[in-house]
C-alpha cells in the first residue's frame, strides 16, 4: 500500500493587528491544522505579534463567482479553484 | 570575581544559542519540505539573535573591566576567535544534526530547558540578563511547541519514524544531564540571584519531557550523563564546527566583513 | 474565429482587469502560466542552495543572520509561487516531480558555483538585481494570484540587493585580498547575470503572445539593457570594473553599449552542462527523498489523532 506522504493544501487567512477582517494571503501544505497555523505564522506573518490566523483545508472552501455571466458559471463547480487537480480523486481516476 | 563569573555565564548562554543556531542553519535548503525549512531557519535566526545580545553584553562587561589600552572586545571576536577550550556551550547543542528526528529531539530537549530557564532568568538581579530573558521567552515558547509537536508526530507516526526516534533518543539522552549540572560560575552567581538555580527548573523539565515522550509513545531512557561542555571540554564535534564557522576570520585576520 | 469567451478574456486583460482562478481562460494561457510560475518557484528553491553554502562560513554574526534571513526569504518566495501555480490546477507534488526529472527548468544562473564569500555580495547585487528588474513589472501581471505573489516578493527583494551591494562595498574598502575577492566575484557573475534575461528578442518566439496576455511586460532585450545601464553606474561606486572591454556609454542611444554574449555557454548551462547542474538537482532530490519518512509520519500521525478523537 502506497503510504500517503503528500500533505494536503490549506488556504490561509490573516487579520493584521489593526485589521478588521481576515484576508486571503495564499496557501501552503501541512499535515494537520496545528502545523498549518505554525507554518502560516512563519511564512505569511514573519512572526509578527497580534495577528489572527485562520487555516482551512482547500477542499473545504466553496466558492462562487457572482460577477461572471451565467453561461460561464458552472454551478456544479463550486470549488475554490476552477481546475480539479488538487481534489482527492480515487486512485482509478487519478489520470483523468 | 562576580564580574568574571557574570562574563563566563553570559558566554555560556551565548555559546549555547550560537552553536545550536549554527547547527539548525545547516538544514537551510535541505529540509524535508519547504514549510519546515522556513520554520527551522526561523528558529536558527532566533537563537543567533539571542547569542548576539548575550555576546554583546559579555563584550561590554569585558571592556568595562579591562585594563585601558587593551583592544576592544566585540561579539565577533568572541564568536570567531575563541578556540573550543574557551567555548562554554553544553555538549547537547554541538551534536551533529543527523536526521530530522534527531534534530527535532535535540531542539525539544534544549527548548524545554530554555523555556523554564528564561522564565526564571527574568527575575535575575542582573537587569540586562533579565531583559534578554524576557525578550527570548516569547520565541522559546514557540520553539518548545514546535519541537514538542514534531517529537510526538515522529514518535507516534509510522514504524520507521518511531524507530528513528528511538535511535535519536539513544544518541542524545546522555547529553541532557549536563543541562542541570551547574558550572562553578553558575554556583557562585545563583545565591545572589543573578544566575538561575538549575535544581529549581529541573523537575519542570523532567515533567515536560516525560509528558511529551509518553504522548510520542517513546520510552524514557537512562544513561550516564556526559559533561564538560560548560567547562570547555567538548566532544569531537565542536572542533569541526568551529573550523568551518571561523575559517574566514582566521584566514584573513583583522578584516571588516 | 475567436470565441466569445476568448474575446471577453482578452478584453479583461487589455483593461488590466485581473484574471482570477475561477475565471475562464484559454488553455494555452493556463499552461504557459503554470510553466512560467512553477519555473519561477523552482528558481527560488534551487537558488537557495548556492547561498546556503556560505551560511556556516559567514564571517560575522550580523552577516550570518542576514544571510539565513535572505535564504529563508527565498524559500518563502518559492512557496508563494507554488501556491499561485496551484490555483491553476497543478499540484506541488507534480511540480516538484517535474523539477526533479529535469522536465521543468529553473533559472540557469543557479548552476554556477559560489566559491568565495564575495560571491554572496555579487549574487545579491547582480542576480537579485536582475531578478528585481524582471519581477517589478510582473506585479502588474494579468493573473491575480501571480501578481499578488510578485508584490510580496518585490517587497522583500530590494533588501536582498542592498545587502549584496553592501557586502561588496565593505570588501572593496578592505584588505588587498578582500579587494581581489570582490573583483574576482564580479568577474565570474557578470556575464551569467546578463544571460539571466534570456535569449535575444529575435530568438524568443513566445514573447509576443506573453506580452499580449500581460504575463510578460517588457522584452528580454529591454530588461537586459536597463540592467546593464544601472550596473555600469553602480560598479563605479565599488571602484571595480565589469569584465566587458566593450562596455561604453553611447551618447546617441542614451544607453551603454556592451560586448557579445556567449550564447554557447548559455545554452550549455540551460541544457544541463553547467558547472553545478547535477549537484543542484541532486541536492533537491536528496532533500526530497530524505524527507519521505518525515512526511509519511506526519500524515500517519494526523490520521491517528483523528482516530484518537482529538481535533487536529
Amino acid at each position: 500500500m502506497e503510504k500517503q506522504h503528500n500533505w494536503p493544501l490549506w488556504e490561509i487567512f490573516i487579520r493584521s493587528k489593526q485589521g478588521l477582517d481576515h484576508k486571503h494571503v495564499g496557501s501552503l501544505h501541512a499535515a494537520d491544522a496545528a502545523m498549518a497555523i505554525a507554518n502560516a505564522r512563519d511564512v505569511y506573518t514573519r512572526r509578527m505579534e497580534g495577528i489572527s490566523i485562520w487555516v482551512v483545508e482547500s477542499k473545504y472552501v466553496h466558492a462562487s463567482n457572482p460577477d461572471e455571466a451565467e453561461s460561464f458559471y458552472d454551478p456544479a463547480s463550486d470549488k475554490v479553484y476552477r481546475h480539479p487537480t488538487f481534489y482527492d480523486l480515487p486512485d482509478e481516476l487519478k489520470h483523468m | 570575581m562576580k564580574a568574571q563569573h557574570t562574563i563566563d555565564y553570559a558566554l555560556h548562554l551565548a555559546d549555547d544559542a550560537l552553536v545550536l543556531g549554527h547547527r539548525n542553519s545547516e538544514w537551510t535548503g535541505h529540509g524535508p519540505i519547504l514549510e519546515q525549512d522556513i520554520a527551522l531557519s526561523n528558529i536558527a535566526l532566533d537563537l543567533i539573535g539571542q547569542a548576539r545580545y548575550l555576546y554583546q553584553y559579555a563584550a561590554r562587561l569585558m571592556n568595562a573591566t579591562a585594563a585601558s589600552g587593551k583592544p576592544e572586545v566585540t561579539e565577533d571576536i568572541l564568536a570567531y576567535l575563541r578556540d573550543s577550550w574557551d567555548f562554554r556551550n553544553c555538549l547537547l547543542v554541538e551534536q551533529t544534526n543527523g536526521d530530522w528526528g534527531r534534530t527535532v529531539l535535540r531542539q525539544f530537549f534544549f527548548s524545554a530547558y530554555q523555556y523554564y530557564f528564561y522564565r526564571e532568568l527574568q527575575q535575575s538581579r542582573d537587569t540586562e540578563l533579565a531583559a534578554i530573558a524576557e525578550k527570548s521567552l516569547k520565541e522559546v515558547t514557540y520553539h518548545l511547541r514546535w519541537s514538542s509537536e514534531w517529537v510526538i508526530r515522529l514518535g507516534d507516526g509510522t514504524e520507521e519514524s518511531h524507530t528513528r526516534m528511538v535511535a535519536a533518543l539513544d544518541g542524545l539522552w546522555m547529553y541532557t544531564g549536563e543541562l542541570f549540572l551547574p558550572a562553578d560560575y553558575e554556583r557562585s552567581l545563583s545565591p545572589g540571584g543573578i544566575a538561575v538555580d538549575l535544581a529549581v527548573i529541573q523537575p519542570f523539565w523532567e515533567e515536560r519531557v516525560r509528558e511529551v515522550l509518553q504522548e510520542a509513545t517513546l520510552a524514557l531512557p537512562s544513561a550516564v550523563a556526559q559533561k564538560g561542555g560548560k567547562q570547555g571540554r567538548h566532544t569531537e564535534q565542536l572542533g569541526f564546527l568551529l573550523a568551518e564557522m571561523q575559517f574566514l576570520q582566521r584566514a584573513y585576520p583583522g578584516c571588516e566583513w | 474565429m475567436t470565441s466569445a469567451s476568448e474575446m471577453i478574456f482578452q478584453d479583461k486583460v487589455d483593461q488590466d482587469i485581473r484574471i482570477e482562478p475561477k475565471d475562464w481562460m484559454p488553455e494555452a494561457y493556463r499552461k504557459t502560466l503554470i510553466r512560467q510560475i512553477s519555473q519561477h518557484a523552482h528558481s527560488e528553491i534551487v537558488g537557495m542552495l548556492p547561498e546556503a553554502n556560505w551560511i556556516t562560513r559567514a564571517p560575522s554574526l550580523r552577516r550570518k543572520a542576514t544571510l539565513i534571513a535572505k535564504v529563508q526569504d527565498e524559500a518563502g518566495h518559492g512557496l508563494y509561487l507554488y501556491s499561485a501555480a496551484e490555483t491553476l490546477g497543478v499540484s506541488r507534488e507534480e511540480m516538484i516531480g517535474q523539477l526533479h526529472s529535469g522536465k521543468a527548468k529553473y533559472s540557469s544562473i543557479f548552476n554556477y558555483p559560489t566559491i568565495t564569500w564575495a560571491d554572496m555580495g555579487a549574487i545579491g547585487w547582480l542576480v537579485d538585481g536582475a531578478a528585481i528588474m524582471n519581477q517589478v513589472p510582473l506585479c502588474r501581471a494579468s493573473y491575480g494570484p501571480y501578481a499578488r505573489a510578485m508584490v510580496r516578493v518585490c517587497k522583500e527583494e530590494s533588501f536582498h540587493q542592498r545587502q549584496g551591494f553592501e557586502i561588496l562595498l565593505v570588501l572593496s574598502k578592505g584588505s588587498d585580498a578582500q579587494q581581489r575577492m570582490c573583483q574576482d566575484a564580479i568577474d565570474r557573475w557578470w556575464w551569467p547575470s546578463v544571460m539571466m534575461f534570456g535569449p535575444n528578442d529575435d530568438s524568443s518566439p513566445n514573447t509576443a503572445q506573453s506580452m499580449q496576455w500581460k504575463i510578460k511586460r517588457f522584452t528580454n532585450d529591454e530588461l537586459r539593457q536597463k540592467f546593464i545601464d544601472v550596473c555600469a553606474e553602480q560598479v563605479k561606486l565599488l571602484g571595480m570594473t565589469l569584465p566587458d572591454p566593450q562596455l561604453r556609454w553611447n551618447e546617441e542611444r542614451q544607453h551603454y553599449d556592451f560586448g557579445p554574449i556567449d550564447w554557447e555557454e548559455f545554452w550549455n548551462v540551460v541544457n544541463g552542462n553547467g558547472p553545478c547542474n547535477r549537484q543542484r538537482l541532486a541536492a533537491r532530490v536528496e532533500a526530497h527523498e530524505e524527507g519521505v519518512w518525515v512526511r509519511e509520519a506526519a500524515m500517519a500521525h494526523a490520521e491517528k489523532k483523528i482516530q484518537y478523537g482529538k481535533t487536529a
